[in-house]
């Protein structure tokens, strides 16, 4: 499946956009990522292990959360997105 | 899918200066006489006059809308005038309220401008949006984006939503009947300093034209009551590849603002919601601090003082104090290249960057670092003014 990278985050995926890995479930998927890709991790989960409230994930068209969240199923040529809140905002 | 149309009243009639004016729309059949006359009668507000602003107000105020109001509080900065086209050279040290109304008055003198030279806060939301039809949020920061949704919500009015970041830009509309709001989308705010800033990622000059317009696109269609809002969905717009692709949006039953049983009732404190207090540094770890002057007189002493540079190498190259480059989003994995026994300096473009790396190498057992105030810009403007600022 692919995953797309928003630019925020692309800085810790060595500038990748888009990456293809195997996986069965979005789950998986978020696994293989921030194994191939460890400081990731803050970004996408709490200290609690648990995901982001901020950080939205989309199967294709459809957020996760109103899907089986991490438990659903993937399949070969599925698109999942990380699309993190953006303010805009020019102050540093 | 029927519109959630933006509650106008029928439209005066118009002049023959503005049927003129106006003779393009006039020949659309999904505008003609009468929606001229519904976007005449329309009380837009734009929360901002930057870069998503610009092209927001220009374009609306050429189409039409009769009542044009802007929230803004800033003044012009040379570095604006890279994407926020409203503005000019000669507007530099401005304000924009100011720069902005005389655009827009040299455009198209029918349009009544309501300008708010005041920051959007929870005491007077309420009443600025009840002025309005419609809200087009063109904010650059969390604590406005919650504060805009909450108010459309409490007011019925939609908002006309898009970020920008880079190449990226989201657009959407919330709040309107039957759709969701940005809490839904979003139910709560990233905690300051976990996502970069444009001002370390930087924006492409152009993204704001193309998303404001977006946004503007969705402000008239929702006058008119025609076509298919951005309702219940999200666009994302990839300029790099040119890919706009589209996510949906549904509205959250158990959205805190606008679900079945909603607990928040009223606008709330959004500085403390987002956490912008405190934005420096994490929380709990100190990060002592040095002025420019102080580190020139100590490198010029000799002294032994390591100069780290947590930009990027991008930024490297515009200007530097021959420091050693390793880019905040690389510490961790490069922390071994530093030497604990050495006195250290870290520096940024303006000090946050450098904060959080100090803060982060301190609780890596650094104890001998602190971060330059004011970054490499408070050097070239105290100490070095040959050096560019950026």
């Amino acid at each position: 499946m692919t995953i797309h990278v928003p630019a925020p985050l692309r800085s810790f995926t060595d500038q990748k956009a888009v990456l293809d890995l195997p996986a069965r479930t979005v789950g998986e998927a978020l696994a293989e990522l921030v194994a191939r890709h460890p400081e990731l991790r803050r970004h996408l989960y709490g200290e609690d292990g648990r995901l982001r409230s901020f950080v939205n994930l989309y199967l294709n068209d459809q957020d996760i959360r109103y899907l089986e969240k991490e438990a659903t199923a993937v399949e070969e040529g599925d698109t999942l997105s990380i699309v993190p809140a953006v303010a805009g905002g020019l102050e540093e | 899918m029927a519109v959630p149309a933006a509650r106008l009243p029928p439209g005066p009639p118009l002049t023959n200066d503005e049927i003129l004016r106006y003779s393009r729309h006039l020949l659309m059949p999904e505008v003609a006489m009468e929606g001229q006359q519904r976007l005449k009668a329309a009380r837009v507000l734009c929360v901002g006059a930057g870069g998503l602003g610009s092209p927001v107000m220009l374009y609306l105020a050429a189409a039409g809308v009769g009542t044009l109001g802007l929230v803004d509080f800033d003044v012009v900065d040379y570095t604006n005038l890279q994407r926020q086209v409203i503005h000019a050279t000669p507007d530099v040290g401005r304000r924009k309220l100011e720069s902005a109304a005389e655009k827009l008055k040299a455009l198209n003198p029918y349009v009544a401008l309501r300008p708010f030279e005041d920051r959007l806060t929870s005491d007077n939301a309420l009443e600025i949006v009840r002025q309005f039809d419609v809200v087009v949020d063109g904010t650059d920061n969390f604590a406005t984006r919650y504060l805009v949704n909450d108010a459309c919500v409490l007011t019925g009015r939609p908002n006309v939503y898009g970020s920008i970041f880079r190449f990226d830009g989201q657009a959407s509309v919330f709040a309107a009947r039957e759709g969701p709001c940005y809490r839904c989308l979003y139910p709560e705010p990233p905690p300051p300093g976990l996502v970069p800033s444009c001002a370390e990622g930087g924006v492409l000059g152009i993204l704001p034209g193309l998303v404001g317009l977006i946004q503007a696109t969705e402000a008239v269609k929702l006058i008119l009551g025609r076509g298919e809002p951005l309702v219940g969905r999200l666009l994302l717009v990839d300029a790099l590849g040119m890919r706009f692709r589209e996510l949906q949006v549904p509205r959250n039953p158990e959205c805190p603002m606008c679900g079945a049983s909603p607990t928040i009732t009223a606008l709330q404190d959004y500085e403390a919601f987002c956490g912008v207090r405190g934005e420096e540094a994490p929380a709990g770890v100190e990060v002592p601090e040095v002025q420019v002057e102080e580190l020139k007189r100590r490198l010029d002493a000799g002294e032994d003082v390591v100069i780290l540079d947590v930009r990027e190498a991008h930024e490297y190259q515009i200007c530097n104090l021959g420091g050693l480059l390793i880019p905040l989003g690389e510490l961790p994995r490069r922390v071994h290249e530093l030497d604990t026994s050495r006195e250290m300096v870290v520096h940024c473009r303006t000090g946050p960057r450098s904060a959080k790396a100090v803060a982060f190498l301190r609780q890596a057992g650094f104890r001998k670092v602190r971060n330059l105030t004011g970054g490499i810009s408070a050097w070239a403007e105290r100490v070095d003014r040959s050096m560019p600022r950026y």
